[in-house]
């Protein structure tokens, strides 16, 4: 913890990500999104009744970016939490299995790596029609999990080859008791700093594949707002609608740092090695 | 050279898997594309729905009343013959529309990534050589910046700010429209004019993480024997830097380099949308949006060829470049 609270960066971080959770869990409440149309209100600028200016509707943007903040936050989580299960569980099978089985693994495991993977997820996002967060981030989580699985395989190699491990095997605890007793525990936390990671990756896409309105179940998000202001609307073009277009790009901007500020953070508190180049 | 074998498989495998998927997931379409555009035919055409089906599932490339084998066999002996599909929307075939679209990415990407990897190079290896400088905490924090902000944000950001609220720069098109095409100055002059905000965002992304990279590479070199060698022959520090420090830091990025060529198509179709460039990226994004399945798997394929061969040479050259790395294991 003393050294969590001497690492600025990690503290910025941390900040900054506490600060878009309570955006996105308790922000809902206290500003409401109004479905009201004022089209005579268009692209206001922003004033005191709108502190971010008004859509092309307009409608508060400041609602719509907190409102999205739960979308964005939402859809990214489970992405993560997806392609964590599975590269734990590829990760874990092909370093215990070995052989052909992890052969067959490692394989797909490069050919996913090699793939670029947002023009991917943007033709699933396309052809499946997305209009829900859970199928949108199995899409997002099925191209993410390629790396970290390789990662996790070569901590259970090595954890392998440990006494405690071959102390369970000698007293044949069973293979249940040797993955979920004595490798999860030991893979689990550096699968855990790996989160804020692959929600940031999954924030990128996600936003990404709305900003080309190929998922549009939800209008608040803030990929929903881009299309709308540039593609959709035209407000890009429109001086006076300037917050309207920059209060997106800066949300995700913001967020971005946080969390890319946090997990390198981490990973300095984690990993002594790099604390010593400093 | 066994190795070499191996490397090609696994590429060629990837190029199939690729392949595959998108195979499937167009057979998956919901709806029947083929239909839809049969009757337009028989609206435009005057044909009975009968011979415009026929048409139009000729010309798309499948049957869907045919077993899925069948239909797989056609769709592999075609790609072998080196067509890629059929436009629905451009009413074109795929391979038309890659020879126009593809040397507007080409140029783009290419004169992007040798932009940012000199600059990267250069600062890299000063940040390593003068530690403790100014430039150092500069080159890091903008680097931790541009890691952490999407490129396609930053693209937005210059479109607003230098193409449409100071006009300094077109905000569509890779030339003026009365423009011929010809080499002549006027022609390159606009040429460059369009492209400079798309080159720009693929810099600016791109060239903190290549000092970086360059320059973590350059510390570890800077501890080996043969730069505290020619330190102690009394070289100059040009001669070091250039000729030993650089020389041997660059070896790392190399593959990088592939890497990052096939990213940055993945990239160009935000990048070129946003700008309302007519490349590979733009017209991936029209398919997508209006759901163009024909163009959408042509344009994917080639994306990912290109990228897998990519990775494929970078590995090669990397082991010619550097004898220690004999590609065995």
């Amino acid at each position: 913890m003393r050294t969590f609270l001497s690492n600025k960066r990690a503290l910025v971080g941390a900040f900054i990500l506490l600060f878009y959770f309570l955006m996105a869990t308790v922000g809902p409440f206290v500003v409401p999104l109004e479905e009201e149309q004022h089209p005579e209100q268009a692209f206001r600028p922003p004033s005191w009744d709108h502190p971010l200016g008004t859509d092309y509707l307009g409608r508060d943007v400041l609602a719509q970016i907190v409102h999205g903040s739960r979308d964005v936050l939402f859809v990214a989580f489970l992405a993560a939490l997806f392609a964590i299960a599975i590269a734990v569980s590829v990760g874990i099978l092909s370093g215990l299995k070995g052989g052909f089985v992890d052969q067959v693994l490692m394989t797909l495991t490069n050919v996913m790596l090699t793939i670029p993977h947002l023009p991917v997820m943007m033709i699933f996002a396309a052809v499946f029609r997305v209009r829900d967060p859970f199928s949108f981030a199995s899409i997002l989580a099925f191209w993410m999990w390629a790396g970290l699985a390789r990662a996790v395989r070569s901590q259970v190699l090595s954890l392998r080859e440990r006494e405690f491990i071959q102390a369970a095997q000698l007293l044949k605890l069973g293979t249940a008791h040797i993955v979920f007793k004595e490798i999860l525990p030991n893979v689990m936390p550096y699968a855990a700093i790996n989160f804020v990671s692959m929600m940031r990756g999954a924030i990128v896409s996600s936003v990404a594949i709305m900003f080309l309105g190929l998922a549009p179940f939800s209008a608040t998000n803030w990929g929903m707002m881009l299309n709308m202001a540039t593609i959709q609307t035209g407000a890009i073009y429109i001086p006076r609608a300037l917050s309207y277009v920059l209060s997106p790009l800066l949300a995700i901007m913001l967020l971005q740092l946080g969390g890319y500020f946090f997990a390198h953070g981490l990973e300095e508190i984690f990993n002594p090695r790099l604390r010593a180049h400093e | 050279m066994k190795i070499l074998i191996k490397r090609t498989g696994v590429a060629l495998l990837t190029i199939a898997v690729a392949a595959f998927i998108t195979f499937i997931v167009v057979q998956n379409v919901p709806g029947d594309p083929i239909y839809e555009w049969a009757m337009e035919l028989v609206q435009t055409s005057g044909l009975d729905f009968e011979t415009a089906y026929k048409v139009a599932a000729q010309m798309y490339g499948y049957d869907p009343n045919e077993p899925l084998i069948h239909r797989l066999a056609v769709y592999v002996k075609r790609l072998l013959r080196g067509n890629l599909g059929y436009s629905m929307i451009y009413r074109a075939s795929v391979n038309e529309i890659i020879a126009k679209a593809l040397p507007w990415t080409a140029f783009v990407v290419s004169i992007s990534l040798l932009l940012s990897f000199s600059l990267g190079v250069v600062l890299g290896t000063v940040i390593a050589w003068k530690r403790r400088s100014f430039l150092d905490p500069v080159v890091t924090g903008y680097a931790s910046f541009t890691a952490a902000t999407p490129d396609y944000v930053t693209a937005m950001l210059l479109l607003l700010f230098f193409a449409i609220n100071l006009k300094w720069f077109p905000t569509r098109g890779a030339y003026d429209v009365g423009l011929t095409p010809g080499f002549n100055l006027r022609f390159i002059g606009n040429v460059l004019h369009h492209a400079a905000l798309p080159i720009l965002s693929f810099t600016l992304e791109a060239v903190g993480g290549w000092a970086l990279a360059m320059k973590g590479s350059a510390v570890s070199v800077l501890g080996e024997d043969y730069i505290m060698a020619a330190k102690a022959r009394g070289l100059k520090d040009r001669r070091i830097v250039v000729s030993y420090l650089a020389r041997n830091s660059i070896l790392p990025l190399i593959t990088g380099l592939a890497i990052s060529f096939g990213g940055m198509f993945g990239g160009s179709i935000l990048i070129e949308t946003i700008f309302n460039y007519p490349g590979m990226g733009w017209f991936f994004s029209q398919a997508l949006t209006r759901k163009d399945y024909g163009m959408m798997q042509g344009l994917f394929l080639l994306t990912i060829a290109a990228t897998i061969i990519a990775n494929l040479l970078a590995d090669l050259i990397y082991a010619r470049l550097d004898p220690r790395v004999r590609l065995e294991r």
